[in-house]
């Protein structure tokens, strides 16, 4: 079949070999990132984690009022009145300083936990997949333990005996969100380990070291970078979650979840106190979706020649 | 010499894709007669298999591809065809059969009743007729104990059992032309001269016309009785089997015939093989004039690189030719002493 | 003379697990009881169909994987029973070319990078600009330039990409390459290329080579002696020319006449093989090629034949597995040589 040879033409004595373009110029025609630029939801997503991620950190700075200052005349205040852009809470704080605020948090700790889940994930899924045989078995079974394991009762039962401090939660997340992760770099490993290039490594007699973080790692860079961005969002939604539920982050340090818990007994008579949060997960936890989605079409080996 | 039974004339495909367009078949011309095998040579990239997928109407649709030229067959241009019509050329008229017979069977049928579905697909016959002459196909390509075969899944059966369950799927509905691409490429040797012979059998017995596209000389010489040698998407020489495997007259032919070891040779060095320099280049990025100047050890500037040179007679016997020198040059074979 | 390889009654099987306790019931018998000598500077090719084990001796005789049974002696130690640190300074000396262009190196790691790898494991005392001397001047040696060091695979072509994976190999300075198909996934003419590369090298560096291949063709032109296999085990082992002008085992006739030639003319008487082909679970007693012969007696069925010299004064260093020495057989070419194609200058 017609299958067009990319390279020119070779001599006997030297083959000619492509002309060399600037490492920047090479990366912005890279086809892979071409086509994540093409993929409109996981652009649409990315500008929203940008935007969120850029209001949160700098926000605060630009709004009149910080998270903590009490105004007992304008409590209850509706979005749009006066300053208050998405109004007031039952204390009369400022909603859009404790949501960037708690925007800080909440990315955060989604952020540092997806760090910590894949970091876990992967060393799991290198050492299962490329040893095979009984440090497979061990550590899959264990992994299938932990996914068996319902999480957020886990998770419930952890943030009820440990001190649940931003970095405890995260840490708490990281633990019980590693697994999904772990069982696709096995699969990936596995399937490196007898691809010929692994082989030769061996061959020539490089340590094990060296073929699983050198050979084998960054060719399955792109199923972990998607699973991380899928675990973020995951992560973010946990948080949400627990902190709803009282679990999590203790006020008055504030955060999605547990504005969310502060609202649920206004929801007839301020509803905003429920919404502007409410919002803020679902942009966040769906724009990270997307990315997610776009990366897995952009970076899946198939659908790049 | 009796009608062509496929007639194909200045046969012009076009990719598109990225926004570009890429040409990789240009303007093809050749007949196929009744009862011929007609070879089809080249390395990958040369646009054979594409020409092939054409006849077949198997390309993708028009936005993403486009044809041009015609293809007759009967009296009937097969690319005016509409998709229904078509289909109803394909099986009774023309038959595919491909390098993986893997990709042609689904894994999740018995085999006997994917010949079956292929009969039933264009025939009105009852179950008995229909089971008759499937077991009536598994014993023509040779296959043994077809009431027990016909029952077994594809995963069951050897590599050249299958490709035979294959071509007993192609015939099914005694095709005028069968269009073999590289039908023995992923086959053991001593499975491949099994097919070959088979192929050959059953050309004889049905009288059909058969396509064979291929990278291998060898198997050429086995097969065909009329070669045609395709380059960068043009037929670059084309003539008797006889013509083109001993007295080729397109430098990229006796190229790559020369590139070939040969059994005669086998452990007396007779030195380096003959190759061909550099690889067939991108359809994008096809050179000036002459396609294969670039690698052509006759090629002479001012005159190659100028202009793209027809298909001409040249040679004893006379066969077309698309080269500038050939009427210089004189490829003849060399008897050592 | 003493034989850098030297491999004795060598075995590979692969334990099939059967039933629900998972006992051991069948095994693969991929290789099973081949000795093989190759002499230094050799070039011996080894070819069979799919499934004869061809591969999987490669890979043993590479230590890739640990026999079953039986030695390889190389360069007279026993190497067959070493650890993976034992084995450290062997893979100096031995290195292998695959048959994939595509998956042999490492689609993320430059050409520079996969080249000077070897030399960090082996060499630790050059400077890092010493082991990239060594790797421009390796890939001089295939035929590429300095130019190709920043770039990755998938910038290459298939016969591009091959003679980096010899300039891998050679990086080292082995004095043994097993060849894995090396070009059978390459274009005609581009196999042309490799094959001249590496008759080149083996001159210039005086190299043994296994040449693993399922076309006669390819062996015929390459290698100075031929081993035949057929489920796991050597039908036939000549110097090439008498392969092929006088074989010795019926199997060795079945592949020759089978392999299509490019000529135009009379074709080839072909020698049919009977039947379908034995299950590698289950081979045959006695002779395994017996089921598909067609000068197999009763007595074939009974005990395996040995590699013994061949019948008929075909000389000291051609050998066949097959009882029988009462058979003609027919060559794939009589001593007569044919006309070549010449490109005229």
């Amino acid at each position: 079949m017609s299958n067009p040879q990319t390279a020119p033409l070779s001599s006997p004595a030297t083959t000619s070999v492509p002309t060399r373009t600037s490492a920047l110029r090479r990366f912005a025609r890279n086809p892979r990132l071409r086509k994540f630029m093409r993929h409109r939801l996981a652009m649409a997503g990315l500008v929203t984690i940008i935007v969120l991620t850029l209001a949160c950190f700098i926000g605060p700075y630009l709004l009149p009022y910080d998270e903590l200052y009490i105004d007992l005349r304008a409590r209850f205040s509706p979005p749009l009145t006066g300053a208050h852009i998405f109004g007031t809470d039952p204390l009369g704080r400022d909603i859009a300083a404790r949501l960037f605020s708690a925007g800080q948090i909440s990315l955060t700790v989604g952020f540092l936990a997806m760090v910590l889940s894949t970091l876990i994930g992967t060393a799991i899924g290198l050492v299962a997949g490329y040893f095979g045989g009984w440090s497979r078995v061990g550590l899959m079974r264990v992994t299938d333990a932990f996914l068996s394991f319902p999480s957020i009762f886990l998770m419930l039962t952890l943030a009820a005996f440990l001190r649940p401090s931003p970095t405890m939660i995260t840490l708490i997340i990281a633990v019980t969100s590693w697994m999904e992760v772990a069982r696709i770099v096995e699969a990936e490993v596995r399937g490196q380990a007898g691809r010929d290039f692994t082989i030769a490594a061996r061959m020539i007699g490089a340590p094990h070291w060296w073929i699983m973080f050198r050979e084998i790692l960054p060719n399955i860079m792109g199923p972990i970078i998607v699973a991380a961005t899928l675990t973020v969002a995951r992560a973010i939604l946990l948080e949400a979650y627990i902190s709803f539920l009282g679990y999590g982050i203790q006020p008055p340090l504030p955060s999605w979840g547990n504005m969310l818990n502060n609202a649920q007994q206004y929801l007839d008579s301020a509803p905003w106190l429920a919404i502007v949060p409410g919002v803020a997960i679902t942009l966040a936890v769906t724009s990270f979706n997307f990315i997610g989605d776009g990366l897995r079409d952009a970076l899946d080996a198939r659908s790049v020649n | 010499m009796s009608d062509p039974i496929l007639s194909v004339r200045n046969l012009t495909i076009r990719f598109k894709g990225d926004g570009r367009e890429t040409q990789v078949v240009h303007g093809v011309d050749f007949d196929i007669h009744p009862g011929e095998t007609l070879a089809l040579v080249g390395e990958s990239g040369s646009g054979k298999s594409v020409t092939s997928f054409a006849l077949m109407r198997l390309l993708p649709e028009a936005p993403r591809c486009r044809i041009d030229g015609q293809i007759r067959m009967g009296g009937t241009d097969l690319l005016a065809l509409t998709e229904p019509q078509m289909a109803a050329y394909r099986g009774p008229r023309i038959a595919m059969i491909f390098q993986e017979p893997l990709t042609s069977l689904n894994p999740v049928h018995r085999v006997g009743d994917q010949i079956a579905e292929a009969i039933r697909f264009h025939r009105k016959m009852d179950r008995t007729a229909i089971r008759a002459r499937v077991l009536e196909l598994l014993r023509m390509v040779g296959i043994p104990d077809p009431e027990r075969r016909m029952m077994a899944y594809p995963h069951e059966m050897s590599g050249g059992m299958r490709q035979r369950v294959v071509i007993a799927m192609a015939l099914a509905l005694e095709p005028e032309l069968l269009i073999a691409d590289e039908p023995t490429t992923a086959l053991d040797v001593t499975v491949q001269a099994q097919i070959l012979d088979l192929l050959r059998d059953l050309q004889k017995r049905t009288g059909m016309a058969m396509l064979f596209i291929t990278h291998d000389f060898g198997v050429v010489a086995e097969i065909a009785e009329r070669v045609m040698v395709m380059y960068s998407g043009r037929i670059v020489e084309e003539g008797s089997l006889g013509a083109v495997l001993e007295r080729p007259r397109m430098p990229y032919t006796s190229g790559l015939l020369a590139s070939v070891p040969r059994f005669e040779d086998a452990g007396q060095s007779k030195g380096p093989l003959g190759t061909i320099e550099g690889f067939v280049p991108s359809p994008d990025k096809l050179p000036a004039g002459c396609s294969f100047h670039p690698r052509c050890p006759q090629f002479r500037p001012g005159l190659c690189d100028q202009r793209m040179p027809e298909l001409l007679p040249h040679g004893r016997p006379a066969h077309p030719v698309r080269c500038l020198r050939a009427p210089d040059l004189s490829l003849v074979p060399e008897v050592p002493a | 003379m003493k034989p850098l390889i030297d491999c004795i009654d060598l075995k590979q099987h692969y334990p099939i697990r059967h039933g629900l306790l998972g006992r051991q019931s069948l095994a693969v018998k991929a290789v099973d009881g081949v000795n093989l000598q190759i002499q230094r500077g050799e070039v011996v090719g080894l070819v069979g169909e799919s499934g004869s084990g061809k591969s999987t001796l490669g890979r043993t005789l590479m230590m890739m994987e640990k026999p079953t049974s039986g030695s390889v002696i190389y360069d007279g130690k026993d190497i067959a029973g070493l650890t993976h640190a034992g084995l450290h300074p062997y893979r100096r000396r031995m290195q292998m070319v695959f048959q994939d262009p595509f998956s042999s190196l490492n689609p993320r790691m430059t050409v520079e990078d996969s080249l000077t790898m070897p030399l960090r494991f082996h060499a630790p005392e050059l400077s890092a600009a010493q082991r990239r001397d060594e790797a421009a001047e390796t890939l001089e040696r295939v035929g590429l330039s300095r130019s190709a060091f920043e770039r990755f695979p998938h910038e290459f072509s298939g016969g591009q990409r091959q003679r980096i994976g010899i300039a891998r190999a050679l990086m080292v300075k082995p004095e043994f390459i097993v060849a894995d198909e090396p070009v059978s996934a390459l274009d005609v003419s581009v196999q042309a290329q490799v094959l001249n590369l590496f008759s080149s090298i083996r001159q210039t560096l005086g190299l043994t080579l296994l040449f693993v291949t399922h076309d006669l063709a390819v062996v015929g032109h390459i290698a100075d002696r031929v081993a035949v296999m057929y489920l796991g085990q050597i039908m036939e082992i000549a110097p090439t020319r008498a392969l092929f002008t006088a074989p010795a085992h019926p199997y060795t006739e079945t592949l020759l006449s089978a392999a299509p030639q490019p000529k135009a003319g009379p074709r080839r008487a072909r020698i049919a093989m009977r039947g379908e082909p034995p299950s590698p679970l289950n081979p045959p007693s006695g002779c395994v090629f017996r089921t598909r012969c067609a000068h197999a007696l009763p007595e074939c069925a009974q005990e395996r034949p040995a590699l013994r010299p061949a019948p008929a004064g075909r000389g000291a260093s051609h050998f066949t597995a097959c009882l029988r020495d009462d058979l003609s057989l027919t060559p794939a070419v009589t001593e007569t040589p044919s006309p070549r194609i010449r490109t005229p200058v």
